[in-house]
């Protein structure tokens, strides 16, 4: 099983996605061009990283969503494949369709760069199967304002499909403790079925000791468990 | 994460937004018609190209006849100040450039240092002043682009940027736009490239009001063997040209930032360019695959003075010449004119030279960023630069002495009368503060000392995986892949003191970046600077000038820092008033092991706190005058190069021999800013207890022996405030004292048991004289600095 990383012209975060898969995680990864119309038969696991996506002109992720990898993504998704969008890759999910919700402008306007508590709402595979109530993970973002209307809401809750909130360093989960203006302080959701995952969070920046802090990698090696 | 500006929008209001110099026609032989109608050599037109009548009897000597109007743009540009170095020269090549690390000194786009390990770094400090101050954000976000274009022009991948910033006081709403402007500016254009920047300075004085110092610093790592000049090399070798079109933004760029800042210059709004950050990028990953794949054989990026500075220095080594035709130029207004399009500063635009029979794989690599390379020449053999435009050939110019007969001054100078009328601090007449805990709040609160989070957490600090220190510690650390090195950065200067004793002040600023790395962990390399200054012509702004050069020049021999490169901007003034003067300093160091990097907070209950090196001097120069009283009060400090050598490399020895805990710097703010940020920056938020009057001694085990009265103690305002250099705060376990005492001993640095720091139970910091004030009021004063 391989990992593969989304490489868009403008993608920022893919040569930092490739890394930890590769040599953190210790999982065979290559990278997938934009201009790939297919996800090769032995991936198993596709990120698309953070970045600016032809320079996110547009609105955000608008022009990736219409790049052949995407459809490619989407049906590799609709096969079950496991789909990872961080930032970047979380609004090119909710552009097209793979997530519900949109990520708007920051409610205080600026990008947003700052290690922020976690709360894991859920412990299951494929994404949170380990202990541990409170991650701390960096956000990078100016654009991670997650919206979604009262119904949708309800679904994402009754479906379990939020794994990750903005919280305090105990796991409290209030409106001092939201960054951006995320509706119910939501960093992360995941599709219905379940494998596919969008966060703003980036859990390559805390994977490695030599960075202070490892608690992004519990999210890839729970993923790359369930691939395997 | 748009930013609400579209490419698009840039390239179609360009030519609305700056006025065409030229007749509105479509027709192209109307163009050439146009040609004959170029304005004739006056004395004014020379003028208003800021030639000189000296200069351009040079100009006719060089050609041997009248210039074209084209030409005379080429020569304005070339012999700018920013271009020619025409007015500092004669000073800068003073500067100590040699040493066994350089591997690329001043002169290319970057210099260069060896790290170890078959791998180097390039670094390069720039300014963007009078664009940032014209149009904020897009002067800031170009700033940015052109100084990674600097380092990935040379083969180096961009691993972080650093932001030296001066504004003027926060409190007026022009500043307050500039400020915000050129915050959102470089972070909107560092992070869509994905190059974090990892620190910084931001200092707010009234003395930068209407110019404010827009510093960008970019830092590149590369492999020795992917070092990439800029010169052309073989006769038939092609010349071709990728990234963003011409347009008219930016014409006369490098002659702008060679003048006053005035109302007339206001007006001049055609020289600010405007940033296309995903151009930005992609070109990045370009340059690196053709340099990787070894397609090329010199690369330019087409920064200040555009397709003029380019091909002049490509061409203009031995007998090498160039011929290129505009009309291969990719253009995106109409009708431009050879004299627009040699000068334009459009950004995002490369030019570079490769063997005929590389062409197709330059192509085939530009075409994976979806780039096309339009070949615009090639190289000759007779020395001569020529440029065609609708089948006439516009300029000829013999390439090399463009450079070679470039203007060279020696400005007058003069001591600066203001010197003499500074007022100098004097323990009588200025008694020290009655409430010394108010006075530490009250300069944490300001935005000078505050906390600058709420700038660094705009930029994306952390992309790239590699930012071991973020913003807000000594110096920036990034570590190297695959290896055990890590890279430090540090930026400083001091423009109060350099205005009060500018060979001292540049002296301090190279000493205190230094000193930085040092408390990082880190030994000193090289420097880069950014030598910010008044208007040349003014013999006392000259003064100021000569004694940061010499002084900076004395403080990198002695402390082992040759200088690799920098920029000098001249008038920085508005209205006729100077800023201070501002040599600004970037360094380099290396971190040789990981346990090697030391961090400014506190750390364990119980670890002792030493004072370590010169004595406090006096008051002058110091932040407790001039935030609190707005009083730009004399004398600077003095610093003793010899002894400021000697204790960074005792801190160094300290810190590799495990026995540091905490390290931090005094500067700004004296020691009493300086042990607050050592309780800030504490993981746990640990306090501690001072005593600056009594002499602790310290016994065998460690624990705190006898205590006496200090019998030459200072004043303690003097102890807590003065801004003296050769200072730092270092904190360790108790049973390692009696071995840092031997290492000081051996070395002959002084220093002293100051104190302990207090348990979790007990987060304050306490000054005995002075009051007890809890870690979270010293946090709220921090954070009240936001202006």
């Amino acid at each position: 099983m391989k990992a593969g990383v989304v490489v868009f012209p403008g993608s920022n975060c893919d040569q930092d996605c490739f890394h930890v898969l590769r040599n953190v995680a210790k999982v065979e990864t290559e990278y997938l061009w934009h201009r790939d119309a297919t996800i090769p038969s032995d991936v198993g696991l596709v990120c698309l990283p953070g970045g600016f996506t032809y320079g996110d002109y547009l609105r955000v992720g608008a022009m990736a969503h219409v790049s052949p990898i995407v459809r490619a993504v989407k049906e590799f998704a609709a096969r079950g494949g496991f789909v990872i969008g961080v930032c970047n890759g979380f609004q090119i999910l909710t552009e097209s369709g793979l997530l519900p919700g949109a990520l708007m402008h920051n409610d205080c306007l600026k990008f947003l760069c700052k290690t922020v508590p976690l709360k894991v709402e859920r412990h299951a595979a494929p994404w949170t199967d380990f202990e541990g109530e409170v991650l701390r993970v960096p956000i990078a973002h100016g654009q991670g304002n997650y919206y979604i209307d009262p119904d949708g809401l309800e679904r994402l809750q009754d479906n379990g499909q939020i794994l990750f909130r903005y919280s305090d360093p105990d796991g409290d989960v209030s409106k001092e403790t939201n960054p951006n203006g995320s509706v119910d302080n939501i960093a992360g959701i995941t599709n219905e079925k379940g494998n596919v995952l969008g966060m703003m969070p980036h859990p390559e920046r805390c994977s490695e000791s030599e960075l202070g802090n490892t608690d992004g990698l519990r999210i890839w090696e729970s993923v790359l468990g369930h691939c395997r | 994460m748009g930013r609400g500006v579209f490419p698009e929008d840039l390239c179609v209001f360009a030519p609305l937004r700056f006025k065409p110099l030229f007749l509105k026609t479509t027709e192209r032989t109307a163009m050439v018609e146009a040609l004959k109608n170029d304005p004739a050599m006056t004395p004014e037109l020379i003028a208003e190209h800021g030639i000189t009548p000296a200069e351009y009897d040079k100009i006719l000597q060089i050609l041997g006849r009248e210039p074209t109007f084209t030409e005379l743009g080429i020569f304005s540009v070339m012999w700018s100040e920013h271009c020619s170095y025409k007015n500092s020269k004669k000073y800068l090549k003073k500067l100590p450039t040699r040493g066994p690390r350089v591997l690329q000194g001043p002169g290319e786009n970057a210099g260069i240092v060896d790290i170890g390990e078959g791998l180097a770094v390039a670094f390069k400090i720039e300014s963007h002043n009078h664009p940032s101050y014209v149009e904020p954000y897009q002067g800031a976000a170009t700033g940015i682009g052109g100084i990674l274009r600097d380092i990935f022009t040379m083969g180096a991948r961009p691993i972080a940027l650093v932001d030296p910033l001066r504004f003027g006081d926060p409190r007026s709403p022009k500043n307050r736009h500039i400020i915000g402007g050129v915050v959102k500016g470089i972070a909107d254009y560092g992070n869509c490239v994905g190059v974090p920047t990892v620190g910084g300075e931001t200092h707010f004085s009234r003395a930068y009001n209407g110019n404010p110092l827009i510093n960008v610093m970019c830092i590149g790592l590369m492999k020795h063997s992917e070092i990439t000049r800029a010169c052309a090399s073989r006769t038939g070798d092609l010349v071709f040209y990728f990234g963003n079109s011409t347009g008219r933004d930016g014409v006369h760029g490098a002659t702008f930032a060679s003048q006053e800042m005035s109302e007339q210059t206001q007006a001049k709004r055609s020289a600010v360019q405007v940033g296309d950050p995903f151009m930005g990028k992609k070109i990045l990953e370009a340059t690196l695959d053709l340099i990787q794949a070894g397609a090329v054989e010199g690369m330019q990026d087409m920064g200040a003075a555009g397709l003029t500075c380019c091909s002049c220095e490509m061409a203009g080594k031995g007998d090498a010449g160039v011929v290129i035709d505009l009309d291969k130029v990719p253009q995106r207004a109409a009708d431009l004119h050879p004299y627009e399009m040699m000068l334009s500063e459009s950004q995002e635009r490369m030019l570079a030279v490769c063997r005929p029979e590389k062409l197709d794989e330059v192509k085939r690599l530009l075409a994976h960023w979806d780039l096309e390379a339009h070949v615009l020449g090639q190289v000759t053999d007779d020395g001569m630069m020529r440029v065609r435009f609708a089948g006439k050939e516009v300029a000829a110019i013999p390439a090399e002495l463009i450079s070679t007969e470039s203007p060279e001054y020696d400005r007058e100078y003069v001591r600066s009368s203001y010197l003499d009328s500074i007022e100098m601090f004097d323990e009588e007449t200025h008694p020290a503060p009655k409430d010394l805990k108010k006075t530490l709040l009250d300069l944490l609160a300001t935005p000078e000392l505050g906390d600058k989070r709420w700038i660094y957490e705009q930029y994306d600090h952390m992309v790239q995986l590699n930012t071991v220190l973020i913003p807000g510690e000594s110096s920036g650390v990034l570590r190297i892949k695959d290896t055990d090195l890590h890279i430090a950065i540090a930026s400083d200067c001091n423009g109060l003191m350099c205005w009060l004793d500018p060979r001292m002040g540049a002296r301090m600023a190279v000493a205190e970046s230094a000193r930085n790395l040092a408390c990082s962990g880190a030994r000193p390399l090289a420097i880069t600077n950014c030598l910010n200054f008044g208007n040349p012509m003014k013999p006392e702004i000259f003064y100021q000038f000569k004694e940061a050069v010499e002084g900076m020049g004395e403080a990198c021999a002695a402390l082992d820092t040759p200088v690799t490169g920098g920029n000098v901007s001249f008038y920085n003034e508005n209205q006729g008033e100077a800023v201070w003067p501002t040599p600004v300093i970037g360094m380099i160091g290396l971190v040789e092991r990981p346990e090697h990097i030391a961090t400014v907070g506190f750390k364990d209950e119980g670890d002792v706190v030493l004072l370590v090196g010169g004595p406090a001097q006096h008051l002058g120069g110091s932040q407790l005058y001039a935030l609190l009283q707005d009083k730009w009060l004399g004398p600077c400090p003095t610093l003793d190069l010899e002894f400021e050598k000697r204790l960074i490399e005792f801190v160094l020895d300290a810190i590799r021999a495990g026995l540091v805990k905490s390290a931090q710097d005094i500067s700004e703010g004296g020691l009493a800013v300086a042990l607050a940020e050592c309780c800030l920056k504490s993981p746990n938020g640990l306090g501690a207890e001072i005593d600056l009057a009594m002499e602790m001694k310290t016994d065998a085990a460690g624990t705190e022996g006898s205590r006496k009265r200090r019998e030459s103690a200072a004043r303690l305002d003097i102890e807590l405030f003065s801004e003296a250099p050769s200072r730092v705060v270092l904190t360790l376990a108790p049973d390692r004292v009696s071995e840092l005492e031997a290492l000081a001993a051996k070395a002959g640095i002084p220093i002293r048991r100051i104190g302990r720091i207090r348990p979790v139970s007990k987060r304050a910091l306490s000054i005995a004289s002075v009051g007890e004030i809890e870690v979270s009021d010293l946090r709220r004063a921090f954070q009240s600095g936001r202006p």
